[in-house]
């Protein structure tokens, strides 16, 4: 019951934020995209960053239940699947959890995205045999593994040498750094005729 | 009615904060295979299947790690699914409380009908085909924008970095070329 109540409220949380960061609206997603308005880039940097330095800091500390993290397994379909993610997430301006959201916020095509999603993921569930068959599901990179040894942590790590914790403070700090330090946009469009 | 990304961001965060600190990290795409084992559940035997030793399923994507996710179909009111219910109310809410997306945008983005003009119904295509391929992709991949790019990066998580760099690479040609005149 506990679980469902921390599901509810962190779940609430998350929705919320995400439209309110514009992470649900395509506009957003497709001018971060096309590099024209970095304004999302900037806030998913900077969150990632805070998240990281927030866990790890807690880890160290004593705070943080080192088993609570979840390191997914690297393996050539990651590459594969991230590619094809990524053309659709710019093609439709929506993602899984974005895609839901503004589904929910009443946007039309949010509730198109969600149904090829869900023929998406059956296309996946009957194809998994063959998907496995070739491959791809092989582990590479030393498979569930972080940047570096965690202490505590059931996973492995890529430079076993480095520690992990203090490296995902770093690397935390770096993401918000690189925050501040990325223009508003990379691509400008428009300026000239606008400016006269 | 965006917020600035400073605040965004720290809120965001904290959000990622929250659910590492309390349950998990956070992730989405797996509970449109829940949902699929749901329906697939409801109208036909082979969804879940009962064995002496626990739950399965006649797929064997659900039946995979010990007949996890089958177990998640036939109980759908766990942590992750229920999270999922819950960050549409949340988004919904928080939509309606700022006054809502408006009529214009619920009918199609801007960016859309600035490059493609007004036809809401080729914008539907194009949304449903993209949620085929992001669909897909995320399942082959193992996650999403929230459990590999957020979640895992924000663990160092190897996989999340391969990820990211594979998903933004596809990502930005696309965008490029598809919104040329926003």
């Amino acid at each position: 019951m506990t679980g469902i109540i921390l599901a509810l409220v962190i779940g609430a949380a998350f929705g919320a934020v995400l439209d309110r960061v514009g992470a649900s609206n395509p506009n957003l997603i497709g001018r971060m995209l096309n590099l024209t308005n970095l304004h999302l880039m900037k806030t998913i940097l900077l969150a990632i960053g805070t998240g990281s330095v927030l866990m790890f800091a807690g880890q160290m500390l004593g705070l943080v239940d080192v088993g609570h993290m979840s390191v997914k397994a690297a393996y050539s379909g990651v590459v594969l699947g991230g590619l094809l993610l990524g053309a659709g997430w710019a093609a439709s301006g929506y993602c899984p959890g974005t895609g839901l959201v503004a589904a929910a916020a009443g946007r039309r095509d949010a509730l198109f995205f969600v149904a090829g999603g869900l023929l998406g993921a059956a296309a996946y569930m009957v194809s998994y045999p063959w998907v496995r068959s070739t491959g791809i599901l092989a582990e590479m990179l030393g498979g569930k593994v972080t940047l570096g040894a965690v202490p505590g942590a059931e996973y492995g790590a890529l430079m076993p040498g480095l520690a992990g914790d203090i490296a995902g403070i770093v690397v935390g700090l770096v993401f918000v750094a690189v925050a501040f330090a990325l223009p508003d946009r990379l691509v400008h469009r428009g300026e000239v005729q606008s400016a006269h | 009615m965006t917020l600035s990304w400073k605040t965004g961001g720290v809120l965001l965060g904290l959000v990622f904060f929250l659910a590492v600190l309390l349950v998990k990290p956070i992730g989405v795409s797996t509970q449109f295979v829940i949902l699929d084992g749901v329906l697939w559940n409801a109208v036909s035997p082979g969804a879940v299947i009962e064995t002496e030793t626990g739950l399965t399923s006649g797929n064997e994507y659900l039946a995979k790690s010990g007949g996890k996710y089958a177990q998640a179909v036939a109980d759908p009111l766990n942590y992750s699914f229920v999270f999922v219910i819950a960050m549409m109310i949340g988004g919904g809410l928080s939509a309606w409380l700022r006054g809502g997306v408006g009529a214009a945008e619920r009918r199609l983005p801007e960016i859309w009908r600035n490059s493609h003009g007004d036809n809401p119904a080729m914008r539907a295509l194009i949304a449903f085909i993209g949620g085929f391929v992001v669909l897909y992709g995320a399942r082959l991949a193992g996650g999403c924008t929230s459990g590999h790019m957020m979640s895992g990066v924000m663990q160092t998580a190897i996989s999340g970095y391969v990820f990211t760099l594979s998903a933004f690479a596809a990502a930005i040609p696309t965008a490029i070329l598809i919104y040329r005149e926003d």
